[in-house]
């Protein structure tokens, strides 16, 4: 029981952070119809982001408040990854909308690899460590030593998450952006007609699922106290499963399947083998596709001739 | 870098091209320089075991902002006039015309350049040994050729879209490796046809035996995919290829994990080993003993290779199944719907696909005689579909083009040491570390500028009268 509180408390943290990479997944997938491999690697140029912004304001200016420190870091990260991935929009996809269907994906491979060492080149292939902060816990159980915690940095992450997710869902919901969306995923060509300007609004799409994965970026960054340039690929595969899983093109399942991904790979890691447990996520992926392509809330795709 | 940052003509009085392109240059530096100054102006910096410090490089950010800004003000004098319209070809554009008009001649020019090319390297280096670099070079881009046409009908010929395909390779590779160094396998053979058999024709018995299994895995890999497509497929292949990569790092007993299979046993000469001894290949042909024969025997086996697999396709095009495989790419409803099975369909590309896979793994595992998972990374997978993407899907020659220009591009990178020079960039400027770099930028660049690669055409291979190339830009295809 004690092991398995543990695990659902580490499970859900690991699992916002794949919650809200996966939303820049599936708000791509649904608008455009592509998979953004860059994704991932978006999410790991966030967290180097936020890594120099840590350094910046904490060696050179010297701020010692740890709250407003990463407050100040989350809104540098946000902002800087929102500009990548807009740019990234507009150089490797734009040019492509209406070529054939792999062009894109193709792109975006490209553009990982591109992303993955230009980071390597720029801060160099080493991991790059922080000081741990915000290290206190609070006991919730204590079983003969065995000590049920929940983390400081753990509260942070799984708040910030309810706090933007609320956010976010305002926005889809309820502003005319989130509208212009809604209905260029329905039918772009239609939308367009009605006087939506899908460009801006897709390039608006990529802002926003960038940002959300600059938080999930600081977050990591946090969590783990460590970043490499090659920690994009991973964690973009694992949120794309949770994209995948939770129904691709749906906001509440790509939380859903986030945090459904991060629970499976904790307890995986702890009552199985630590070594697969990458290979549980990625044969998640492929069962999933394969068995329930729409995932557990999505909408069965029609083809139409 | 952003493209199209200038609004399209329909204002009735359009501003002086000067003044909008010194606006797109302005703004395109400063976005540049915003882009760049987190991760190029800061960098943190390892000091031994302390915390990481911040040092600036502002200069350089600039600097590569006013490239940018100059590089763009330029195009936009230049090439991006306004109101240029974009052309859509309804004959093939003028490069593939001149493709065209010398096909019939590149291959076999093409053919006789790889026929010779270890005669000129020896010839121009000037000796066997010196040699061996680009001999080693000739394999490598002929390894990469034979994968980019094994791939290529996958990707090229069916249409489907396979992230994983190192899988195959890796399979085919480790195949190789555990038969040729299990100790069984060995006394058995020792035991039954006698003592050094094993040691000596272990390549030319096991080179079938891993493109079957390769085949097999094709199988088992594409039976579950069948129902997917386009990007879900390629998704699903790349979780395929991670999975046989993490199992191979992580079954330890099977396959010695992350340290790797070594000692795996040299290719012969048909059962003739490559030594000095007497009854090595030398001895039998009256030779003086060099390494460099194994090496150029390694050059026409990978070119044989090679040969077949460009002869199979070329031979499966005619047959139903090929053109099947083409059906499918260009629309697998229209493909169903006049009672063609795409199950058996795609099947049977993913086997023939995933066989020569796994032939050019065999040859992998002889020709390094060390096989470890590393070898086997997404990479490599991303590597190969650029090779097919680059040449144009479909078309052999541009898929053997593209491997050539590519790896051999990425190799030439090596060299560039006058780059070292104190006036360009400085005796730390390391060049090899900016080969993925370039080879991401160049993915993407060819995508924006060829989508559909350097030979784009689409040559019909069943035809009513004349023989005419299609342009790339009147199919569309690419829901396979």
């Amino acid at each position: 029981m004690d092991v398995f509180l543990q695990q659902l408390i580490n499970g859900l943290t690991l699992g916002s952070i794949y919650g809200l990479i996966a939303i820049g997944y599936t708000m791509v997938f649904g608008i455009i119809g592509m998979v953004n491999f860059a994704h991932g690697d978006v999410f790991m140029v966030s967290a180097f982001i936020g890594l120099i912004a840590f350094l910046l304001l904490t060696t050179v200016i010297g701020l010692s408040s740890i709250f407003l420190v990463l407050a100040i870091v989350l809104v540098v990260a946000m902002i800087f990854t929102g500009l990548l991935s807009w740019t990234i929009e507009r150089v490797a996809y734009r040019p492509l909308r209406g070529s054939f269907r792999l062009a894109p994906m193709i792109s975006a491979i490209g553009m990982s690899i591109l992303l993955a060492n230009f980071v390597q080149v720029a801060q160099g292939p080493r991991n790059k460590p922080l000081p741990p902060m915000l290290t206190d816990v609070i006991v919730l159980m204590d079983n003969n030593g065995y000590q049920v915690t929940l983390a400081y940095k753990q509260i942070v992450i799984m708040g910030v998450t309810v706090a933007l997710l609320a956010g976010f869902w305002y926005l889809v919901q309820k502003t005319p952006l989130g509208r212009a969306q809604r209905a260029c995923e329905q039918d772009r060509k239609m939308a367009a007609l009605l006087g939506v300007d899908v460009d801006r609004t897709i390039s608006l799409t990529f802002i926003i699922g960038a940002m959300l994965a600059a938080v999930a970026g600081v977050m990591y960054l946090m969590y783990y106290g460590v970043v490499n340039f090659n920690d994009g690929f991973v964690p973009g595969v694992k949120a794309f499963t949770a994209a995948v899983l939770g129904g691709i093109g749906s906001l509440p399942g790509a939380v859903l399947g986030g945090l459904l991904i991060g629970l499976i790979e904790t307890f995986w890691s702890a009552y199985f083998s630590i070594e697969y447990k990458d290979v549980a996520a990625f044969s998640i992926l492929a069962i999933t596709l394969v068995f329930m392509p729409q995932g557990l809330l999505g909408r069965p795709e029609v083809e139409k001739v | 870098m952003a493209k199209a940052l200038t609004g399209d003509g329909s204002a009735p009085a359009r501003p002086a091209p000067l003044a909008v392109a010194l606006k797109d240059a302005v703004v395109s530096g400063v976005i540049t320089w915003l882009l760049l100054l987190p991760l190029v102006g800061f960098r943190a910096t390892e000091s031994g075991s302390g915390p990481l410090t911040l040092t600036t490089r502002f200069g350089l950010v600039t600097v590569f902002a006013v490239v940018v800004a100059v590089l763009r003000l330029v195009m936009h004098l230049t090439v991006w006039r306004p109101g240029r319209e974009k052309r859509v070809a309804a004959t093939p554009s003028a490069l593939a015309g001149l493709g065209a008009r010398i096909s019939p001649l590149a291959k076999p020019a093409f053919f006789t350049l790889a026929l010779l090319y270890p005669l000129l390297a020896v010839v121009l280096s000037g000796g066997l040994t010196p040699s061996r670099y680009w001999i080693d070079l000739g394999i490598y881009i002929g390894s990469y050729v034979m994968l980019g046409w094994g791939l290529n009908i996958v990707v090229g010929l069916a249409g489907l879209l396979d992230l994983g395909y190192v899988a195959f390779y890796a399979v085919g590779a480790y195949a190789f490796a555990l038969l040729s160094t299990s100790v069984p396998i060995n006394d058995f053979m020792a035991g039954h046809l006698g003592e050094g058999f094993w040691a000596a024709w272990s390549f030319w018995v096991c080179l079938p035996v891993c493109g079957l299994l390769a085949a097999l895995w094709g199988v088992i890999l594409g039976f579950p995919v069948l129902r997917l497509r386009g990007d879900y497929l390629a998704i699903v292949t790349l979780a395929f290829g991670e999975i046989i990569r993490l199992v191979l790092i992580n079954w330890t007993d099977f396959t010695n994990g992350g340290a790797g299979i070594a000692s795996i046993p040299p290719i012969s000469f048909f059962g003739m080993p490559f030594s000095a001894g007497d009854d090595g290949f030398a001895a039998h042909f009256g030779l003086t003993f060099d390494p460099m024969h194994r090496i150029i025997f390694l050059y026409f086996v990978i070119l044989a290779l090679a040969a077949l697999t460009a002869l199979v396709t070329l031979r499966l095009r005619r047959m139903p199944v090929g053109r099947a495989w083409e059906a499918l790419r260009e629309d697998e409803i229209a493909c169903r719907s006049l009672g063609i099975n795409t199950t058996l369909t795609k099947l049977t590309a993913f086997a023939t696909g995933a066989m020569f896979g796994g032939f050019a793994g065999a040859f992998f595992a002889v020709r390094v005689r060390f096989v470890s998972p590393e070898s086997f990374t997404f990479i490599e997978s991303a590597m190969i579909l650029a090779i097919v993407v680059l040449g144009g899907m479909g078309s052999q020659i541009g898929v053997a083009a593209a491997a050539v220009l590519m790896i051999g591009g990425m190799e030439m990178l090596r060299n560039l040491s006058f780059l070292k020079s104190d006036w360009l960039l400085g005796p730390d400027f390391d060049p090899t570390l900016y080969r993925m770099l370039i080879f991401g930028f160049a993915m993407v660049a060819v995508m924006v500028w060829r989508p559909r690669g350097l030979v784009s055409g689409r040559l019909a291979t069943i035809f009513l009268k004349e023989r005419k190339t299609v342009s790339g830009d009147l199919v569309k295809e690419g829901h396979g």
